[in-house]
C-alpha cells in the first residue's frame, strides 16, 4: 500500500534512480522510504546508483541521550554550508518496541536548514535494529550521495555504551557528552568511547566540564598509539550558542586529512564494503530460508520442537543447512 | 514482504506558541504505530512543505492556535500542488470557528479537528484516508 510510484512496479523504482542522479529531491526521498518499507525493491535501482558514491566525507555523530546531538548538527550544517558543502543528515531516532510508532524529532533542531536546498535532512525510526542506526541508514547514504550531498551526517539514537554501530559506517566519528556524567564516564571505557576520531564535552558552559574533559582525557591515555596514529582530541561547545564549533570543524577537516593522508581510507572503504556486504548477505539469506524453507508453519513447528526440547536451536539450523546444501 | 509504516509530519505553523495539543496528537499517532516526524513551533509554510518532501510523508497534520489558520492553511496546500505533492493528506487542528472550515475544505484541507475530538477519530480517519489513497 504506497502511494501513485508503487513499489509493485518495477520500472517506476528505476526511474526514480534516474530523477535522483537528476538532483530531484522528492525521488530521493522516495527511494528512502523504498528502502526502509521494501528493501528487494532497491535492489535494482541502487545498482544505477552505486557507481556514482563513495566519494562522500561521511561525519557521525553519537552520544547519550540529551547531550544535544541535534543541536550540534544544526551548528555543523551551518559552518558546512557557509563554505558552499552540500550536506545530508540522517537522523535516527528509536522505535517503540510495543507499538512499532516513533517519534522523530530531530529535525526540530535543524528546521532553519530545512528550506535550504543545499541540505537534505531525512529522519530515520530504528524499527528494531540495535547499534544505533536503521537498517535502512546505509542505502540512505547511498542515496543522498547520488543526489550530490558532499558530507553526510549520521546522527545516531541517543546511545548507551555498545552502539557502536556508527564507526563502520562514518570516517570521522564525533562522540559528544556533556557535564555531570561523572562515573558513568568511566564505565563507558569500553564501547563508544573507543570509537571517537573527536570526544566533544557540549554544554561546556556547565560545571563539571573541566572534570568531564579530564576523565575522558585520562582514559584515552590508556590507549597506546603508534607513531603517526591519530590522537583523538578533546574539545568543549555550547553548541545553543555555537561556541567552540569552529574547532570541532578544524578538528574533523585535519581527521580526515590524516584518513587519507595514512591510507586509513583504503581500510575504511574495505570495512564499510565489508558491513554492507555481510547485512545484505545475512538478510538476503534469512529471508530466503524463511520464504523457501520455513513458510507455510515450518518455522512455527521448529520454534515448538525447540521449546518441547525435542531438539536444540543449534541441530534445528544445522538441519536447515544440510538442506540448503542438498 | 513489505514493512510499510505510515508516516506523518505534524508542524505547527505561524506564531502561537501552544504545542501541547500538536504533542498530544503525535504520541497518539506513535502510539498506534506510525512515525510522527515532529517540527515544532513557528514553521512557515515553506518549512513544512520541504519538510514534508524530504521525509516523504503521508500527510501533514497541523494545528493552529493563532487566528490565521485560512491563512496558513491555504499557503500549504498551494505549495504542496506546486511541487506535485497533492497525493499528500492535509488535516489540521486547533481553535478553529465551524464557519472557516468549508473554505479550508475548498483549499485542500480533508479534515480539521476542533478541540474536545479524541485522538481516536483522528487515526482513524488517517488509516482510512491513507488506505484508501493507495489503492486508487
Amino acid at each position: 500500500m504506497k502511494k501513485p510510484l508503487a513499489p509493485d512496479r518495477p520500472h517506476s523504482a528505476n526511474d526514480l534512480a534516474e530523477r535522483v542522479l537528476a538532483g530531484d529531491v522528492r525521488a530521493a526521498a522516495r527511494l528512502i522510504s523504498l528502502a526502509e518499507n521494501e528493501p528487494a525493491q532497491i535492489r535494482s535501482p541502487l545498482q544505477k546508483l552505486f557507481p556514482h558514491t563513495g566519494k562522500a566525507h561521511i561525519i557521525g555523530i553519537t552520544g547519550a541521550p540529551g547531550v544535544g546531538k541535534s543541536t550540534l548538527v544544526d551548528q555543523l550544517v551551518e559552518r558546512l554550508r557557509s563554505r558552499g558543502q552540500s550536506v545530508g543528515i540522517i537522523a535516527v531516532d528509536p522505535t517503540s518496541p510495543f507499538t512499532g510508532g516513533a517519534i522523530l524529532a530531530d529535525r526540530l533542531r535543524m528546521q532553519r536548514h530545512g528550506t535550504d536546498s543545499g541540505v537534505f535532512i531525512r529522519s530515520m525510526a530504528t524499527r528494531g535494529r540495535l547499534g544505533g542506526l536503521a537498517r535502512a541508514t546505509s542505502d540512505g547514504v547511498t542515496v543522498m550521495e547520488a543526489l550530490g550531498k558532499e558530507v553526510i551526517i549520521l546522527e545516531t539514537v541517543g546511545v548507551g555504551q555498545d552502539e557502536v554501530e556508527v564507526a563502520k559506517y562514518a570516517q570521522t566519528t564525533v562522540v559528544i557528552l556533556a557535564p555531570g556524567l561523572g562515573d558513568e564516564v568511566q564505565a563507558m571505557k569500553a564501547g563508544i568511547m573507543e570509537i571517537g576520531d573527536c570526544f566533544v564535552v557540549n554544554k561546556a558552559d556547565r560545571e563539571g566540564a573541566d572534570r568531564a574533559v579530564s576523565q575522558i582525557q585520562s582514559i584515552l591515555a590508556l590507549k597506546e598509539l603508534g607513531e603517526g596514529d591519530w590522537s583523538p582530541p578533546v574539545l568543549r561547545t555550547v553548541a545553543t550558542t555555537g561556541d567552540g564549533l569552529e574547532e570541532l570543524v578544524g578538528t574533523i577537516d585535519r581527521h580526515l586529512d590524516h584518513f587519507t593522508a595514512t591510507g586509513e581510507m583504503e581500510r575504511f572503504r574495505l570495512l564499510k564494503s565489508r558491513a554492507d556486504f555481510m547485512s545484505v548477505l545475512e538478510e538476503t539469506l534469512s529471508q530466503y530460508v524463511l520464504e523457501e524453507m520455513l513458510s507455510d508453519g515450518a518455522l512455527e513447528r521448529i520454534v515448538e520442537s525447540i521449546a518441547s526440547r525435542e531438539v536444540d536451536p543449534y541441530t534445528a539450523a544445522e538441519e536447515i543447512l544440510a538442506r540448503l546444501q542438498a | 514482504m513489505s514493512r510499510r509504516r505510515i508516516r506523518i509530519l505534524i508542524a505547527k505553523p505561524g506564531l502561537d506558541g501552544h504545542d501541547r495539543g500538536a504533542k498530544v496528537v503525535a504520541r497518539a499517532l506513535k502510539e498506534a504505530g506510525m512515525e510522527v516526524i515532529y517540527t515544532g513551533l513557528h514553521q512557515t509554510p515553506e518549512e513544512v512543505v520541504a519538510a514534508a518532501e524530504q521525509e516523504d510523508v503521508d500527510a501533514v497534520g497541523l494545528s493552529v492556535l493563532s487566528g490565521a489558520h485560512t491563512h496558513l492553511f491555504r499557503r500549504v496546500c498551494e505549495l504542496l500542488n506546486e511541487r506535485s505533492m497533492d497525493d499528500v493528506i492535509v488535516f489540521g487542528g486547533g481553535i478553529i470557528p465551524e464557519e472557516d472550515i468549508p473554505e479550508l475544505l475548498r483549499a485542500g484541507v480533508k479534515a480539521i479537528f476542533t478541540p474536545g475530538t479524541s485522538t481516536r477519530e483522528v487515526i482513524e480517519f488517517l488509516e482510512e484516508a491513507i488506505g484508501s489513497r493507495s489503492t486508487s
